[in-house]
């Protein structure tokens, strides 16, 4: 059913140097949110090119990750003082993506070396940038800390070892759940192909997620014409009151 | 039934939102308020954000005063004069909170603003109406003792300005409604609510009004003060969401029909001490958040446009 409704874009790049390169089919590359939207599970699976036979040594092993769009977040840190739980310190964290997710084919550590990771920004640790922290803030890495934790409890944030089942050291595919509370926007996912902890290939492919219909047009109304939005709101919230309190009253008095 | 709210940005199940509707409902219909200073709270606890929560509600206060002004138009037991003075304090109080809710949303501190003004008014209106329902309710079983004289406040009569009011039957100076109204309006902006709670007892108590008019006038600057909050969130801080205010609503209205037969059949100081004790419950929810230490110290938010 799934394969029926793939949307399979094949890529090839015949002319580059890497021995080893990415055949992707993502079974959708948009995701569409709805009034009932209550989260998306993407498919991603390929196969591995190669004009070469497959090379000795350690086998291949890839690693997926799929990215939201990044923005600045302001992270604040609470106290207690005059008796209370109240903010005080706060960190500017100048990029953090709204989702991030990584599947591996083995545990993270075996299969990529911590120089490539910091290269290709793959682990959640290294998608993050805060360079921006203020040195007057005492454990101003606890803040970055805290956006991963925080992010990961509300699923937003993941890294799932052994989620990417790979065949024959040719075909791979895994899936990616994405939650409910999505923020729009464009959406990147990448492959990274690694033997003995070394990037041997990579891909790239955007997955557009967007508001459609209803959810779109409020939202955009609200940013773009927030007089209108709520005029709108208020006469809408009117009519409804009334009519259900009216409809109400003469069901009881029939 | 999971359905994504546009601008709250978060997916809640839509059942839920028409039982806190319709609970609230049930309780504004048997007490006679107007539900806002409960369902404000209650949003929070399911994990709206509380900026989009205040406005919202107050959107959804607009919607539900509206038919019950109609009913007092009828029954021609709204004092527009009052109503409109009311409403001139309301309107500056409303513009004067949204600049306070503003700037201390820029500080990171909105939250703990909404949260310790729910506190402190739950606490202290809890408290209030807890013991004064107590001594109703021992007063009714020693049958035949007087109710307390209403005492009439020397100082309201000696202020400037004065104005007749024909409807309410008073000629009194238009300083102390203006300053009630203002003092509403403020907690109509932070905290997302009408504020019949305060206004209804210092029309009795402060302004002297007679009770017949006092819900109908207060019903009345709610609705424009509350409209005029919408307003002003919708093109501040773009927080108004319409499919959670409709949502809310439509279990909103049936609920109150309910709770307005169930109320009907309860004795009303029992019924006083049930609100006072529920008041007290929210209340005391809220400062266990602000006193225990959280969870999660750290909390995120968006700048720029999320």
């Amino acid at each position: 059913m799934r394969r029926l409704i793939a949307v399979l874009c094949l890529v090839c790049f015949p002319a580059l140097a890497a021995e080893e390169q990415v055949v992707l089919g993502l079974s959708q590359d948009r995701v569409a949110i709805t009034a009932d939207f209550d989260g998306s599970e993407i498919l991603i699976f390929g196969a591995v090119k190669r004009e070469t036979p497959i090379p000795d040594g350690p086998p291949l092993e890839v690693i997926v990750t799929v990215a939201g769009p990044s923005y600045p977040v302001t992270v604040r840190r609470k106290e207690k003082k005059f008796g209370i739980w109240i903010n005080t310190d706060s960190v500017l964290v100048d990029l953090a993506p709204s989702f991030y997710a990584v599947a591996t084919s083995a545990p993270f550590n075996d299969i990529i070396t911590s120089t490539e990771d910091l290269r290709h920004r793959i682990s959640i640790e290294r998608a993050i940038r805060s360079v921006g922290a203020t040195m007057t803030v005492r454990g101003a890495k606890d803040f970055a800390e805290a956006v991963v934790r925080i992010r990961e409890d509300e699923g937003l944030y993941s890294i799932r070892e052994d989620t990417v089942a790979v065949d024959q050291q040719t075909l791979f595919r895994t899936s990616i759940d994405m939650p409910a509370d999505l923020t729009e926007g464009a959406y990147l996912a990448r492959i990274f192909l690694t033997r003995n902890g070394e990037v041997v290939s990579q891909f790239e492919t955007p997955i557009d997620v967007r508001k459609v219909g209803l959810e779109r047009f409020l939202y955009n109304l609200s940013r773009q014409q927030p007089v209108i939005y709520g005029l709108m709101s208020l006469v809408i919230a009117i009519a409804a009151g009334w009519g259900a309190s009216t409809a109400f009253r003469l069901l009881r008095e029939n | 039934m999971q359905i994504y709210l546009p601008i709250a940005e978060v997916s809640v199940n839509a059942f839920l939102l028409f039982g806190l509707g319709g609970m609230v409902g049930i309780l504004s219909g048997m007490f006679g308020v107007g539900g806002g200073f409960l369902m404000t709270p209650l949003l929070f606890f399911i994990g709206i954000p509380p900026a989009v929560a205040v406005a919202t509600e107050a959107n959804q206060i607009v919607a539900s005063s509206f038919s019950g002004v109609l009913a007092h138009f009828r029954r021609k037991t709204v004092d527009l004069k009052m109503g409109f003075v009311l409403l001139v304090g309301g309107l500056l109080g409303a513009a004067l909170g949204v600049i306070v809710f503003n700037y201390l949303k820029s500080l990171g501190q909105v939250d703990l603003l909404v949260k310790l003004c729910y506190v402190v008014f739950l606490g202290v209106i809890g408290s209030l109406m807890f013991i004064e329902s107590l001594n109703a309710l021992r007063r009714s079983r020693r049958a035949g003792s007087t109710p307390p004289k209403r005492r009439q406040r020397g100082w309201i009569h000696a202020l400037p300005f004065k104005m007749r009011f024909r409807t309410s039957g008073l000629y009194i100076s238009v300083i102390p409604p203006v300053i009630v109204g203002l003092f509403v309006g403020v907690l109509s902006a932070i905290m997302g609510v009408g504020g019949g709670f305060i206004m209804v007892p210092a029309m009795i108590y402060l302004l002297g009004m007679p009770t017949k008019v006092v819900v109908g006038t207060s019903l009345f600057q709610i609705i424009f003060v509350t409209a005029f909050t919408t307003m002003l969130h919708a093109t501040t801080n773009y927080t108004v969401d319409i499919v959670l205010a409709v949502l809310l609503l439509v279990g909103g209205v049936v609920g109150a029909q309910i709770g307005t037969v169930i109320g009907a059949r309860m004795p009303a100081e029992q019924l006083r001490v049930l609100l006072a004790a529920l008041v007290l419950v929210v209340c005391g929810k809220l400062a266990l958040d602000l006193l225990l230490q959280p969870a999660e110290l750290y909390s995120l938010g968006t700048d720029g446009g999320h």
